[in-house]
């Protein structure tokens, strides 16, 4: 409950004594290319062939000649869009770029140059915390969409080269009683989700204390305590807005 | 000026620093000394806001500091250059982009005049033309440099330099010793150093406070230091083989 309540203060302070708005620009664009650009990749990765191995598997498990090819497709899509490309990712995304944070704010950390920042009389939680949680809430939810694409693109090439169903019934089941709500579902989980990795993460590496083996030990938590963030906001906000 | 009063300070129950009261004053730099674990650098951080004391007061000139609000804090520390330990360069950031640090995100300066103005700092530790140099490119005394036109590139009115000399050779450090109260008597500022190196001491040590266990043991100048009549004192003091040989 400490931790917690430390927690509801350090998100507090994100928002006062803050430097001038010019200052927040460069740091925020530079964090969207450490966040979003560095990660697309990885994710672009990822998904295709989550959605690759999806269309195959769900081909696999649906031989029956009552239902229709293009069910594999419109299987595909939903999984994808409703929990692959926001959770999946979300969980790779914080590997990735939560260990990132919670690494490099660990070190400036224990090398002093956010005390550095304090005697300066600058409000380092805000400086170096709130670029992090505006790059990841701008990028995330555009690496989403790009992994939701790609997971579809990438179900598409599997699914016409193994033969489990052709192009035609594929795109036929992708369009086929398309919920654009489920769209609005995820960009809104990914909101979420990219909020909790960022603050949690830069959160664990700032209250970081002593030496680099506390670093690893901070960065290592950052993840547990993101990807568990993330599992439980999925759950919460599958009940709040599925109904 | 800096006057603290009163200064306590525990950790987990465990008295660190126990009553320290004393001046610090303008245009000289002032040492505060002791063994390793004594409370100096907790003191330090005390007077610099980085830890908050439980009891006493700090005064930057007349302005309380302790109980300032935000505001005030925020107007003293701007006034503020302090030199770390381990000189606290933000390594992703160049030299010239370290020294520019505070003009960038404090002031409104035009960008020809940061220039300007980092190259007079960076110039004015012996480190011209190094601009474009990472932390990790240079040595650990042009760090301790760099970290001095750091502090004085915003015209801080107050020093603080934590360990100054830590991990340096001895030449080195007085070159150290020497900019820092070069830089002391010409801007006419209050300096603040930490340090446990009695070249130091014997060098710059216009005003000593000297922490043993917690408590000011012993206050004087570099002058007064060989007939303190102070027991813990003299037995710091003369620890090293070189002061034996002096005494």
């Amino acid at each position: 409950m400490e931790a917690l309540g430390k927690y509801f203060i350090f998100l507090g302070k994100l928002l006062v004594n803050r430097e001038s708005f010019g200052t927040y620009v460069k740091l925020v664009i530079d964090e969207c290319m450490a966040i979003g650009i560095n990660s697309i990749f990885l994710v672009s990765l990822v998904s295709f062939f989550m959605g690759a191995v999806t269309t195959i598997q769900t081909a696999y498990n649906l031989i029956s000649p009552l239902i229709p090819d293009y069910v594999i497709s419109l299987v595909v899509r939903d999984m994808t869009i409703l929990e692959l490309a926001p959770t999946i990712i979300g969980v790779i995304y914080a590997g990735k770029v939560g260990s990132s944070m919670a690494s490099g704010l660990g070190t400036m950390r224990i090398s002093e140059q956010i005390d550095a920042l304090e005697v300066m009389g600058i409000n380092s939680t805000s400086y170096l915390v709130l670029p992090k949680v505006i790059g990841s809430v701008l990028m995330y939810p555009l690496l989403v969409i790009l992994a939701g694409l790609l997971s579809m693109i990438g179900g598409y090439l599997a699914g016409h080269l193994t033969g489990v169903i052709t192009p035609t019934e594929y795109i036929y089941g992708i369009r086929f009683e398309f919920n654009p709500y489920m769209v609005t579902f995820a960009m809104i989980k990914s909101l979420a989700f990219a909020f909790l990795v960022a603050t949690i993460s830069s959160f664990k590496g700032y209250y970081t204390t002593g030496g680099a083996v506390e670093v690893g030990k901070a960065s290592t938590s950052a993840v547990t305590q993101s990807v568990i963030a993330i599992l439980t906001a999925d759950y919460l906000l599958a009940q709040l807005l599925l109904k | 000026m800096i006057t603290i009063e009163n200064i306590h300070k525990s950790f987990q129950g465990k008295s660190i620093l126990n009553g320290i009261s004393g001046v610090f004053e303008q245009g000289k730099p002032n040492l505060i000394i002791g063994a390793s674990g004594t409370g100096k650098s907790v003191l330090l951080k005390c007077i610099v806001g980085l830890i908050p004391p439980d009891e006493g007061h700090i005064y930057y000139d007349d302005k309380e500091f302790t109980n300032a609000s935000r505001d005030l804090k925020t107007e003293i520390r701007r006034e503020i250059g302090m030199l770390f330990q381990g000189g606290a360069l933000f390594d992703s950031k160049t030299v010239e982009q370290n020294v520019m640090f505070p003009l960038d995100v404090l002031t409104k300066m035009p960008a020809g005049e940061k220039i300007d103005r980092v190259n007079f700092c960076l110039e004015r530790v012996g480190l011209k033309g190094q601009n474009n140099k990472m932390p990790s490119e240079i040595s650990g005394g042009m760090q301790k440099r760099v970290g001095i036109a750091r502090a004085i590139v915003n015209s801080s009115r107050f020093l603080f330099c934590d360990e100054p000399n830590s991990g340096l050779d001895p030449q080195t450090s007085i070159l150290i010793d020497d900019l820092i109260l070069e830089i002391t008597e010409e801007y006419n500022i209050t300096t603040l150093v930490v340090t446990h190196d009695m070249n130091s001491v014997l060098g710059i040590g216009s005003r000593i406070m000297f922490l043993y266990k917690g408590v000011k043991c012993w206050e004087g100048t570099k002058d007064e230091i060989t007939d303190s009549g102070v027991k813990e004192f003299d037995d710091f003091v003369f620890a090293n083989k070189v002061m034996q040989r002096l005494r």
